[in-house]
């Protein structure tokens, strides 16, 4: 199986973004930093939802990279109706545009919110949350790219163990990211028993398509967990953006699921199984793992975080 | 008619026929009970195609509002105190969007100490972030500003803020007079603005906006700003022609024309502060009081004209600056300058303490005051007490 964009053979499974007449919601000419990975992310899900809804969506935008790289006044790279609002809100702001239009007579827009990784698991945690309790009709869009980039890389709960930010810089013996932080927040939005949610990555564009088009057909809350490289905060090749958001389902580092009401309804299969160092070595966030100094046992802490995942979503067993 | 009702009834019932669509609630005293009225109003279908949610947090409350008043709809919420510090960052964003939301505030302290009791501090927190800011006398006039808040609120593309003494007004059964939907339909047109998200004309809101043009925009805001002084009183104007009573508007004078003496305050005490006055003026004295009704913005030149010929000044405030004395007090002072006559600051009611007649007559007719800014009523007796066991 091909996993490019450009697979034009086959109609039926070409993806949007393949299409020479896709929307294009997010346009050229926008300020993010090559090999972005939270701008294509950002494409393919509104480019998708764009088509499967004709272009009946409206967005709403929390604070970060992707706010700022998209909309410098009086310039704006987007091609949907968007509004940004603050850091922490956008659950709570997407809540009243929903109910705006539901009030308004007009049932078939769909309401779109998206931020990143510390503007949804950090500070917008209370109005995510609240806006999955009460079931709103939003699908947030997590663009995950496991830190507070557009303040310089520093640590979110989003980010991985071991790895290098601005506020989690290893030194002496300190190593990075404590391995025993951070949260899993699809299992958060899991245990609010929402409609929907799932993980997805720019490195299978068809499916982070197909779970966008399931998800803007679905009514209620909707989360989607997308894994987003960033080059700058990374300290990665732009052109391994693509690479990495496959090493890194590969490795076991990123399950692959969709959840309904709460329970598993499907798991991606690691098909070649590959060790976590596969993934971490072209990335200098991880850097201090392979220097002189370095000390094997800290790798095999992160492989042993793969190795729950690939037990506990059952990775690379059968069905 | 006359409907005797609380004050934070009467309120949601002004909010209910100004037919909003979305009413977000979050719960915290004094202010509760308006919301709840609200909720029971929608849930019985008292109120069109309305949308009513508890939301988790007073930062969601105004964010859910910022949400469908940028979609298209009438939104709502109220809030006190440490509700709206909560959600500050929401306040000073609604207002840099321009959009024309309406939220009371009931007036309480902020803590610690922690107390429930009314005074303006929270309102004072937020006299800076760009709402429209309207204080009610009585809970006619609460009831009143509501209606007159949408109108001028979507005239001039800014939220309001109402502001209503917590207890003193929420609490309070007082007869008030409904107006009929019929006229506050007519008084109110409905809402259709020429910005919001919408797919026949998409466009980005709040975007970033670089040096280069963050000047202009917040110039622009303020003339926005000047500019409802006369949007709030033709709203008055007209709001009187149609329901046939005076309120709301900029400033309110009251008591001697000629006055020696004049009291500048805002929101409830000022019934107490005529009920003194009138007892003076009966026996020979000359005061006045100026109510002011538009904090944000300050009627500068109708304050400088009310007093400008008073020998004495006294702005009497239920918040202050620690560290640096009466808020208001400072803004008269500077709209006055230069002023030849006497200023006087007292600082009144903090925290829930009552402002009795008494307290009031005795400030008044004083002699001669040893200091401009007064705490009244101070008890140096507890001062001294606490200062020991500090
Ligand atoms: C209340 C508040 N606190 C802090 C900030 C500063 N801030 C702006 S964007 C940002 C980081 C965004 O990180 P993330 O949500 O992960 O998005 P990314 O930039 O990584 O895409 C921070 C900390 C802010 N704008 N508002
Ligand atoms: S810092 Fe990272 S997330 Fe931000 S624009 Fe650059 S690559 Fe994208
Ligand atoms: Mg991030």
């Amino acid at each position: 199986m091909s996993l490019t964009v450009g697979d034009r053979l086959n109609k039926a499974e070409e993806a949007v973004q393949a299409r020479v007449k896709r929307h294009n919601s997010l346009t050229s000419g926008h300020r993010a930093c090559q090999g972005c990975g939270e701008a294509l992310a950002a494409r393919c899900a509104l480019d998708a939802a764009y088509n499967a809804t004709g272009g009946k969506i409206v967005v709403v935008n929390a604070t970060g990279c992707l706010e700022v790289f998209t909309t410098p006044y009086p310039d704006n790279a987007w091609g949907v109706p968007w509004l940004h609002s603050l850091f922490g809100n956008a659950p709570a702001v997407a809540t009243g545009a929903a109910a705006a239009f539901a009030a308004r007579g007009d049932h078939e827009m769909r309401v779109i919110a998206q931020g990143g990784d510390g503007g949804t698991t950090d500070i917008g945690m209370g109005c995510l949350s609240g806006m999955f309790e009460r079931n709103d009709d939003v699908l947030y869009i997590c663009y995950n790219n496991e830190a507070y980039m557009n303040t310089g890389v520093q640590r979110s709960s989003s980010t991985p163990a071991l790895s290098r930010t601005a506020t989690t810089f290893p030194i002496k013996q300190y190593m990075g990211n404590d391995p025993m932080s951070g949260k899993c927040v699809p299992k958060i939005a899991m245990a609010h028993g929402i409609p929907y949610v799932a993980t997805a990555t720019i490195g299978d564009i068809r499916d982070f398509e197909r779970k966008v088009v399931k998800a803007i057909h679905m009514r209620g809350a909707r989360y989607i967990e997308v894994y987003s490289p960033c080059p700058l905060g990374w300290g990665s090749q732009p052109c391994d953006t693509v690479r990495l958001a496959r090493l890194v389902v590969r490795c076991g580092l990123y399950p692959l699921f969709e959840a309904e009401n709460g329970k598993i309804s499907s798991v991606t299969k690691i098909e070649n199984l590959i060790p976590v160092e596969d993934y971490l070595r072209p990335q200098k966030r991880f850097a201090h793992l392979f220097g002189k100094n370095a000390d094997p046992e800290h790798i095999k802490v992160i492989q042993k975080i793969a190795d729950a995942n690939i037990e506990e979503y059952n990775l690379t067993g059968g069905c | 008619m006359l409907h005797q009702i609380e004050g934070a009834q009467a309120i949601a019932h002004a909010v209910a026929m100004c037919r909003p669509k979305v009413v977000c609630a979050y719960p915290i005293t004094p202010q509760t009970h308006i919301v709840e009225k609200l909720g029971e109003m929608v849930h019985a279908g008292e109120v069109e195609n309305c949308a009513f949610i508890n939301v988790e947090s007073e930062m969601a409350a105004l964010s859910v509002a910022i949400g469908s008043q940028a979609s298209g709809v009438r939104s709502y919420t109220a809030t006190s105190s440490q509700g709206l510090l909560y959600m500050m960052e929401a306040v000073y964003n609604a207002s840099g969007m321009q959009l024309p939301i309406v939220m009371t505030l009931g007036n309480r302290t902020i803590g610690a100490p922690l107390n429930i009791w009314n005074d303006h501090s929270d309102a004072m927190s937020a006299r800076d972030a760009g709402w429209l800011m309207l204080f009610a006398e009585t809970n006619q006039e609460a009831l009143d500003l509501h209606i007159q808040a949408f109108k001028i609120a979507e005239t001039v593309g800014c939220p309001v803020m109402v502001c209503v003494d917590g207890f003193i007004l929420t609490h309070a059964y007082e007869g008030v007079d409904l107006p009929t939907q019929d006229a506050v339909d007519e008084f109110l047109p409905p809402y259709n603005p020429d910005v919001r998200l919408d797919i026949s004309n998409p466009c980005a809101m709040g975007m970033m906006v670089s040096p280069e043009y963050f000047t202009e925009v917040k110039y622009l805001a303020h003339l926005r700003q000047q500019n409802a002084l006369k949007i709030i009183d033709q709203t008055a104007k007209q709001f009187a022609q149609k329901f046939g009573r005076e309120s709301g508007g900029l400033v309110r004078y009251y008591g001697d024309p000629n006055a020696d003496t004049v009291i500048v305050a805002m929101g409830s005490v000022i019934g107490t502060v005529k009920d003194v006055i009138d007892e003076l003026n009966a026996a020979g004295g000359k005061f006045a009081i100026l109510t002011i009704v538009s904090y944000r913005p300050l009627p500068v030149e109708e304050i400088r004209a009310a007093l400008s010929n008073a020998k004495r000044v006294i702005v009497l405030e239920k918040a202050f600056a620690l560290g640096r004395g009466g808020v208001l007090a400072q803004e008269v002072e500077l709209a006055l300058m230069p002023f030849s006559g006497e200023f006087l600051s007292v600082i009144a009611g903090i925290g829930g303490r009552p402002i009795t007649r008494t307290l009031l007559r005795q400030f008044f007719t004083q002699e001669t005051y040893p200091e401009k800014t007064t705490f009244l009523g101070l008890n140096h007796k507890v001062v001294d007490i606490m200062s020991r066991m500090e």
